[in-house]
């Protein structure tokens, strides 16, 4: 637990990694100051891209003693503004699934060859990339938490199933290997509750270990402070649902906050 | 992205970004999340080159019915120019 008199301080800075195919990309790294050990966190950043929000995420798990590394998932689409990247990747009709988990793989790689990792990483992620997240954390063994923060898409059917999403992560539920913490709004178009249920049934069905928070009078993305979206009281109940399920999972025994 | 409603449509005409007027060459419409307006969805029309990178583009986000009334105008009014014959003289000076 901090205390006043405590010494505090963090690096945070944009550094190269190699993504996907060893294409190298850009991600945003941040860590708390001093030997460690620290726990791992792949931030998987929202359809609106790689982001202030994000980036103002990542310094905050590392100012909850996380290393924390946020890669750009849509390097290949160019630079400009975070905004008009997204556009583009909008416009694109979204980026390869195949792309996102071999740069959030990539991502996790990085932080394990850290010399002061405690051994452990989780995954992070909110709307797009909470889904990316739950596909990641399904398909690429070496993850020992995912957090999915209202990840639409992950129960898709038909027309949702596109060359670049062709399996609904749902499909790869088996496949999932570490404790999976869900926070939802009921009020919430994708997922809605339905597809969350459905989510719910395939982790029981697989023996999975999980734990949902559903919130009353809230949709989609209501951890965004910025927007009309926001609800303060369930976002901060969910952010304290994040931390001690992180803490839970990625600490090891003596660390703490 | 969530929906993943989206079509390109080749356009040829000019728009004027951030950095002045350019060549637009294709509009990318969505049903996603907009940037700007305080909604979940919006009707998201991009007009772009993507030749000159991601920062070549104008936007705008719509309601749904604003939308459809926009798309009716156009409607309206190419028809009304086509009756005049002016489609024909475009180019022309």
């Amino acid at each position: 637990m901090y205390q006043t008199d405590m010494y505090e301080g963090m690096l945070a800075e944009t550094v190269p990694i190699p993504g996907f195919q060893g294409q190298l990309i850009h991600a945003y790294f941040a860590r708390p100051l001093g030997p460690g050990p620290f726990p791992g966190l792949v931030v998987a950043h929202h359809f609106p891209g790689w982001d202030w929000w994000y980036k103002e995420a990542t310094r905050r798990f590392a100012y909850h003693g996380y290393a924390a590394v946020c890669p750009n998932l849509y390097e290949r689409s160019g630079h400009g503004t975070p905004e008009d990247v997204a556009a583009k990747v909008r416009g694109e009709g979204g980026i390869p699934d195949d792309q996102a988990v071999g740069d959030l793989e990539a991502a996790m790689r990085y932080l394990r060859a850290l010399p002061y990792l405690n051994g452990k990483v989780g995954i992070f992620g909110t709307c797009s990339g909470g889904r990316h997240a739950y596909l990641t954390a399904c398909r690429v063994p070496g993850f020992d938490a995912i957090v999915d923060c209202w990840g639409g898409g992950v129960v898709a059917y038909g027309e949702d199933l596109t060359p670049m999403r062709p399996v609904a992560p749902l499909d790869y539920t088996a496949g999932l290997s570490c404790p999976i913490l869900g926070i939802f709004g009921n009020e919430d178009h994708n997922p809605t509750v339905e597809q969350v249920n459905i989510l719910e049934e395939e982790l029981v069905k697989h023996g999975k270990t999980y734990e949902f928070h559903r919130y009353d009078g809230a949709g989609h993305g209501f951890f965004y402070y910025i927007y009309k979206a926001y609800r303060q009281e369930q976002a901060m109940d969910g952010w304290a649902k994040v931390f001690a399920f992180l803490e839970k999972h990625l600490q090891t025994a003596g660390e703490g906050e | 992205m969530c929906t993943m409603i989206v079509q390109q449509a080749p356009v040829e005409g000019s728009g004027k970004g951030a950095g002045g007027w350019f060549n637009v060459k294709q509009a990318n419409v969505s049903y996603e999340h907009p940037f700007h307006m305080p909604w979940e969805y919006a009707l998201n029309i991009d007009f772009v080159d993507e030749s000159q990178g991601p920062g070549a583009r104008v936007a705008v986000e719509l309601s749904a019915e604003a939308g459809r009334a926009l798309a009716e105008a156009i409607l309206a009014v190419l028809q009304r120019a086509e009756a005049g014959g002016y489609i024909d003289l475009q180019g022309k000076i």
